[in-house]
């Protein structure tokens, strides 16, 4: 597993490559606690790199849309395919979670919600 | 009829080995490319339950396969605590673990994955999942 992340504005994209299973979610977790700044109120969860995906990767999911929303921020995901969207559907994820196809697609939808994006 | 068997730390870092040593032995089958990823998919979620919920402290997990003609049957066996209630456990997003971020989601994406899943546990003996699936 691989991850970086770039900050615009009040957004983090958070770009994973490879595995996420249970190994890896605290790995990611200390990554994101270390670059997440009071001020960043969207996040959008990059996995166009990521090869695999389990339930980890969901119950890691919820857990940054359940901190997020607590100050009032967004959580999206884009690169979603094949297994792992079945699982985000199975989940009931995708109820609240917005998915995207590309990050571009992602950082337009959060700059039409006015103002949240500078 | 062919067979495999591995034993294994129940250490996280053996998760991906764990998939991959499955998916490794039923290559020779050709498979569809989603039969594999369904196969890895349901093996992660019994392993990682094995390792999170059956052990607290180390422990070994045992994957036995069997192949018979396109028939699949992988069993992962662990000696830990336990599953109190099966019916339970079994239920979409039920979770004794909501503080540690599981979903409750394992056992219906081992069910939706596979063809069939067999789940046999004792407190305090341990927990036996045995899946089945024809691949195509
Ligand atoms: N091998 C096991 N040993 C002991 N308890 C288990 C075992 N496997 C599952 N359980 C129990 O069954 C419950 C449901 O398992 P399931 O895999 O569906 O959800 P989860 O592991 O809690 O969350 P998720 O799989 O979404 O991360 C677990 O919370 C746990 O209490
Ligand atoms: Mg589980």
């Amino acid at each position: 597993m691989k991850i970086d992340s770039n900050i615009t504005g009040n957004t983090i994209v958070v770009n994973l490559f490879g595995d996420v299973d249970h190994h890896s979610t605290d790995i990611i977790k200390n990554h994101i606690y270390k670059n997440l700044t009071p001020d960043i109120k969207n996040m959008i969860i990059n996995l166009e790199g990521v090869e695999f995906m389990d339930s980890s990767g969901i119950g890691m999911i919820l857990g940054r849309y359940k901190e997020m929303s607590e100050k009032m921020g967004t959580v999206s995901v884009t690169g979603i395919r094949g297994n792992m969207e079945r699982i985000y559907t199975l989940s009931g994820l995708y109820r609240i979670i917005k998915s995207y196809d590309t990050v571009d697609e992602a950082i337009e939808a959060v700059k039409a919600q006015a103002g949240v994006y500078k | 009829m062919n067979k495999m068997e591995i034993k294994f730390d129940a250490l996280s870092q053996n998760e991906a080995f764990a998939r991959l040593a499955v998916s490794g032995f039923i290559l020779y089958k050709n498979p569809g490319i989603n039969d594999m990823e369904d196969v890895k998919m349901a093996v992660s979620e019994a392993v990682t339950n094995s390792i999170i919920h059956g052990y607290n402290d180390g422990g070994v997990v045992r994957i036995y396969c069997e192949l018979n003609g396109n028939e699949l049957m992988v069993m992962v066996e662990d000696h830990g605590k336990g599953i109190e209630d099966i019916a339970l456990a079994r239920k979409p997003l039920y979770t004794t673990r909501p503080q540690e971020e599981r979903s409750g989601m394992g056992f219906t994406i081992m069910e939706a994955f596979m063809d069939r899943i067999i789940v046999e546990s004792e407190k305090g003996k341990g927990t036996k999942i045995t899946m089945y699936k024809e691949l195509k």
